[in-house]
């Protein structure tokens, strides 16, 4: 590229370039087809991106800490400027990660870094799986960028589990140690794995170098492979979009890539970046000199592991002893159901029931078309009230992951604490459950409220005949439209269990067996309104002087129950009524 | 010689010269006995003796008794010398408040002078670990790496990797250590306050408890990285990423996806 | 400020909702059901307005682009002028000011760049026709035909012979890959090592990390010491030792011991437990005197010291097995044999 004096010659070099690439490329079908790509916005669609900008960080700050990393578990003897590891003996993989962070100017600044974007990376991934859930965004056609998702999820720990384990202190060795002891938990095969991670006994010489190739080459290779199939996705379906006047299913309505999502999504990978390099400024993250280098015999208070392995840790702090069997008489087989359950057998259904989620959804709703409005999770109470149980689970798991922590701030006995997480692990994600479903149920109503009877306006009319009633606005036609756009699933039906002639059909325990599913998914609703019901509404208030045979009156609809179904019926709202008007 | 040499003859000759001799090693012993036992301060007076005694019926007396025994959960106080004394009253942790599943440190409520009296006064009742001197608990004269070493070893299980406290079971926990003084931090080995094990000198070596020392005058002073989050490990840190790192994150993605107005 | 409208149509000015495909709006106008009313107005920003708040807008961005350069330079001055050095102070110093100087560079050109495309660029939003994944029928079927033309110019179903010898040697080749990779991985796959420790008769306890030796009256009632046994550095791998031998050595008065795991394997109030969970295997080291209790901190399973380390609490089932001590002719505690069962967490084939 050659630059001229001439003032247009900036502009030639520019086409001179365009014209040598596409040439060669044809690049040019590219930039039309996707410069100008539309994009919805809204801020929970950024959530995705966190974890993207993070994996970015943590490349970059990774490759800076490879420079200088030695991972080996040769023996030395540290000597250097921290004074409580002065002569120590240590593996070389401690003693570098020392080097680096106390010789190196800026290792500090990017070792920091890189742990935090990690724990911000699993965060963002949890958030924006979170949003993608709740709204429904994991419907057809996304069913298989779900699940790209969740491996990516997966993915995310395996790529903490091993950098975490690298530098080789007290506490990543420990949390290696329990690691080798779940793995010997596993049935026949147990002793066999635990080898096959340490290349023999615990700790053995292998499992460093082992995990360093793990976590540099094998899991980011899979990640970066995997969110080149994400995002490859994302344009094949183009993004969803929050319903709203003006927005369909056949339509995606936003700002174009070039130049809006070029200077926001672009700055936005700077601000993410520039986030967490203010939190390595400021915030010290794993100290590993306070931890001392890897030796079998010691552990500290506070054992645990980074966040997004806790649920895994209160899991088996919950558990209790007695489910260890021998099978088969004294001399039998070992089988630690008090290590299997918590570490494999509760994640394994919580992680499954994730990953399957869309695939059971689409099950019990027997719905074909795609989807690419997202809902409001109100308008849907049975998935919004199961995501909050899950989600309170794992938050009650990671809860008793801290209990030690807990009892020390709060000044309780840890004892008490683990039997109210082992009480609280089975009530509270039923609880909130049921009480998400109930909350979702009322935001509906409460919708409903609103559409017929319009906001409340504070302006008092008395009538003639001294009655009083509050003057309530009707909603525009772009606020209505939010609050009814929304289809209320019901229960799927099936065909009979015999035909007119008595004959059993085939298939029909398959059939019922959906239909019970789909019940429990959608036999509590509240229907959006119709515009039938709006007009019964607005004549609501000269109904009296209405033929009965005209119109019935609103009251009168509700008892009948056609609009809420479900078996549910909406108290019969009366604008008169003072209860009603003003909750 | 005549009259000696008389009794010399005498049967019960014998009998009087064990007793005799039985008389002087006894005394001997309870001369001798305590300061051999490293016991009690050089500088006990028979005053302080006194003033502790006076203070020890007065605010002790009601739970370790008035022979300082104890009595069913009290530990007798015969034999944990100066000391003991010294950490439990220096802390603040004695006189106790309340029943609790443990002591907790608080404001002391003797003075110095005070303290030292009873610390003679519990010395005197039979031999113990004394306070120890000033140089005993120097930390500048302590190896901190071997300290360091020694504490991930045999406190950090309880106290944590660096001396912020921890939990014990059933209510009780294992205190911060920052902010605790060299002396009442040997004290604490020597006795083995409460739930705490007892390092005698020859399982921690007083020259290991000084590294020990050294070790904990290091820590507490914050982190090389910025704020040091208590150090408490990765609980913390996981709490302040999803805070810190999320709120803020969050944040600028809400004022990303909002309008301009 | 006008944008040429994507795919035709900029929408504020009609809101029409029009998407050409048919399977994308099923249901979407029953009847029954409201008309989706279209596009709202277009709210203008400040900017669009007022020439005057456009332009501080636009030296808004400016500054935040200056803030990042001189982010960037600062982080270069701190380089130079802040190494980390010696001490904790100077470590800290140097931390901060390299991350808040780096902070600086990037927040100034991500706050500067997005604040431009709020507040400058054209926010009139657009929209684009989605079209249903699904391939058409006719493309389907041409997809089935060059498929099937692919299979016929191989023959494959004709030569079963062939598609079998196919098929065996691509099943077959990866095991050149996995049988070395398993073979070696695990070393000698010698799993039986679980159940030896380095004790054995009359091998000294010895403190760890120190390596001195114990005097059974060196030992106060009330203590704990760390042990290993003796002799652990000349081992062949120290760590894979030291991992299952250290012992946890606790003097009670020997009227509070209420039950050993074996006749005679304590000495005089001294008893010696495996410091090996047998949970999942972390060292269980939070001694409680007065309750005789040993808590792990793990996950917090809690063994009575004074009743042969029976769990009291948590999630372990078996007591941590108890090494058989004694004392040699110079009082020296000695362990009477290596443990009786394998130490640490269960595995399938523990008691075999």
């Amino acid at each position: 590229m050659t630059t001229t004096t001439a003032p247009t010659g900036g502009g030639k070099a520019a086409a001179a370039t365009a014209d040598y690439l596409d040439q060669r490329t044809g690049i040019g079908t590219a930039v039309k087809e996707f410069a100008r790509k539309i994009f919805p916005d809204h801020w929970s669609f950024l959530l995705g991106e966190i974890a993207l900008y993070s994996f970015v960080t943590l490349l970059i700050s990774g490759v800076f800490l490879t420079m200088f990393f030695v991972p080996s578990m040769a023996e030395v003897h540290y000597e250097g400027p921290w004074a409580t590891m002065n002569g120590v003996e240590m593996s070389e993989a401690y003693a570098s990660t020392l080097r680096l962070s106390f010789e190196v100017t800026g290792g500090l600044l990017m070792r920091q870094i890189h742990h935090w974007a990690a724990l911000i990376f699993m965060a963002a991934i949890v958030t924006h799986m979170m949003r993608v859930f709740f709204t429904g965004a994991f419907r057809k056609p996304r069913e298989l960028n779900w699940v790209v998702g969740f491996v990516l999820m997966i993915l995310g720990l395996a790529a903490g589990f091993t950098g975490y384990s690298l530098p080789d202190d007290v506490l990543s060795g420990n949390g290696l140690r329990i690691t080798d002891g779940v793995v010997r938990a596993v049935p026949i095969l147990g002793s066999y794995l635990s080898y096959f991670i340490f290349g023999g006994e615990f700790p053995g010489h292998d499992v460093i170098p082992r995990l360093f190739t793990l976590h540099i080459l094998v899991v980011p290779g899979l990640i970066l492979a995997l969110i080149a199939l994400h995002l490859f996705f994302v344009v094949l379906h183009k993004h969803t979009q929050y319903p709203g006047s003006g927005r369909t299913n056949a339509n995606v309505v936003g700002y174009p890539l070039f130049p809006i999502y070029v200077a926001k999504a672009g700055g936005y990978f700077f601000v993410v970046f520039g986030i967490i390099a203010l939190m390595g400024a400021t915030m010290s993250i794993n100290p590993v000199w306070n931890y001392g280098p890897y030796d079998p015999s010691p552990v500290s208070a506070g054992a645990q592991p980074d966040w997004y392995m806790l649920f895994l840790e209160g899991s088996l702090r919950l558990m209790p002893g007695q489910t260890e069997y021998v099978l088969f008489g004294p001399d039998g087989w070992t089988l630690s159901l008090n290590v299997l359950i918590p570490a494999m057998i509760v994640p394994g259904i919580l992680f499954s029931l994730l990953a399957l989620y869309p695939f059971l959804e689409a099950f019990a709703t027997g719905d074909k078309r795609e989807h690419h409005l997202l809902d409001r999770p109100r308008n849907r109470p049975f998935r919004t009230a199961f995501g909050v149980s899950v989600l309170v689970a794992f938050f009650i798991l990671v809860l008793a992951g801290a209990n030690d922590l807990i009892a020390t701030h709060f000044q309780m006995s840890l004892n008490d604490i683990t039997w109210v997480f082992r009480i609280l692990f089975f009530v509270g994600p039923w609880a909130a459950f049921v009480v998400t479903k109930r909350i979702c149920l009322g935001l509906q109503r409460k919708d409903r409220e609103l559409v017929l009877h319009g906001h409340e306006t504070g302006q008092i009319v008395r009538f003639a005949s001294g009655e009083y009633i509050e003057v309530h606005k009707p909603l525009d036609a772009h606020e209505r439209w939010l609050r009814v756009q929304h289809d209320a699933i019901r229960p799927i039906e099936i065909a009979p269990a015999e035909d007119s002639r008595g004959v059993r059909r085939q298939g029909y325990r398959l059939d019922r067996m959906r239909q019970r599913i789909s019940q429990v998914f959608y036999e509590d609703r509240v229907e959006p309104v119709t515009p039938t019901e709006l007009a019964a509404s607005h004549s609501h208030g000269e109904h009296d002087a209405l033929g009965s045979d005209q119109e019935k009156a609103p009251a009168q609809l509700l008892a009948e129950g056609a609009p809420t179904g479900g078996g549910r019926r909406l108290r019969s709202q009366d604008e008169t009524d003072p209860d009603t008007r003003n909750t | 010689m005549k009259a000696l040499a008389a009794r010399r003859h005498d049967r019960r000759a014998p009998v009087v010269l064990l007793l005799l001799a039985l008389l002087l090693t006894g005394a001997l012993y309870a001369v001798l006995s305590p300061t051999s036992a490293d016991a009690a301060p050089a500088a006990a007076t028979a005053d302080q003796v006194e003033t502790g005694e006076k203070l020890f019926q007065a605010n002790c007396a009601t739970c370790h008794g008035p022979d300082a025994t104890g009595r069913d959960d009290v530990p007798s106080l015969v034999g944990v010398g100066a000391a003991s004394v010294d950490f439990q009253v220096g802390t603040g942790r004695m006189p106790m408040q309340m029943n609790g599943p443990q002591a907790p440190a608080k404001p002391a409520q003797f003075d110095e002078e005070q303290i030292a009296a009873l610390a003679a006064f519990v010395a005197a009742l039979g031999p113990g670990p004394a306070v120890p001197t000033a140089e005993q608990v120097d930390p500048a004269l302590g190896d901190p790496a071997n300290g360091m070493a020694l504490f991930r070893t045999n406190c950090a299980m309880c106290h944590n990797a660096i001396g912020a406290g921890g939990a014990l079971s059933q209510g009780k926990w294992a205190p911060n250590l920052w902010e605790v003084t060299p002396t009442h931090v040997y004290e604490a080995m020597v006795t083995g306050p409460q739930s705490m094990p007892v390092f005698n000198e020859a399982t921690l070596t007083p020259d290991e408890k000084r590294d020990i020392i050294a070790f904990l005058d290091l820590q507490g002073e914050g982190a090389p990285g910025g704020l040091d989050l208590g150090s408490l490990g990765p609980v913390s840190e996981g709490l302040w990423a999803w805070v810190v790192g999320m709120g803020l994150l969050i944040g600028a993605a809400v004022w990303i996806g909002a309008r301009s107005s | 400020m006008s944008i040429t409208p994507v795919n035709g149509h900029d929408d504020h000015e009609h809101g029409d909702t029009a998407g050409s495909d048919v399977a994308l709006r099923e249901g979407e106008n029953s009847v029954g059901k409201f008309r989706n009313p279209g596009f709202g107005p277009h709210r203008p920003r400040r900017s669009d307005v007022d020439p005057a708040a456009n332009k501080r807008a636009e030296r808004q961005v400016v500054v935040l682009f200056a803030i990042s350069i001189l982010g960037t330079i600062g982080f270069v001055v701190a380089y130079f002028a802040l190494p980390p050095g010696e001490t904790l102070a100077s470590m800290r110093t140097s931390n901060l000011a390299l991350g808040l100087g780096l902070a600086f560079s990037l927040l100034g050109i991500g706050l500067a760049a997005v604040h431009w495309a709020k507040s400058l660029m054209n926010d009139h939003e657009k929209a684009e026709d989605r079209h249903a994944q699904r391939t058409s029928d006719a493309g389907r079927a041409e997809a089935l035909q060059v498929l099937k033309d692919g299979a016929d110019d191989s023959a494959i179903g004709r030569r079963g012979v062939l598609k079998g010898a196919l098929v065996s040697s691509l099943a077959l080749f990866p095991l050149t890959l996995a049988l070395p990779l398993i073979g070696e991985v695990g070393e000698d796959w010698n799993v039986s090592k679980f159940k030896r420790t380095l004790w054995a008769k009359n091998k000294k306890l010895t403190i760890d990390p120190t390596g001195r030796p114990i005097k059974a009256s060196d030992v106060t009632v009330g203590s704990v010491v760390h042990v290993i046994p003796e002799g652990l550095d000349e081992a062949e791998a120290p760590l894979d030792e030291k991992a299952k031998a250290v012992v946890l050595l606790v003097r009670m008065d020997p009227r509070d011991i209420k039950s050993e795991q074996g006749e005679g394997w304590s000495y005089d109030g001294i008893v010696a437990f495996s410091k090996i969970c047998t949970h999942v295997g972390c060292p269980v080291a939070l001694y409680e005197q007065q309750t005789h209790h040993l808590l792990c901190p793990c996950h917090q399973s809690t063994f009575d010291v004074a009743d042969g380390a029976k769990v009291v609490f948590g999630p372990a089932k078996r007591p941590l097995p108890q090494l058989p001590i004694t004392v040699d002719d110079e009082g020296y505690l000695v362990a009477q044999s290596d443990f009786a069962e394998p130490i640490g967490p269960s595995f399938w084939e523990r008691l075999r």
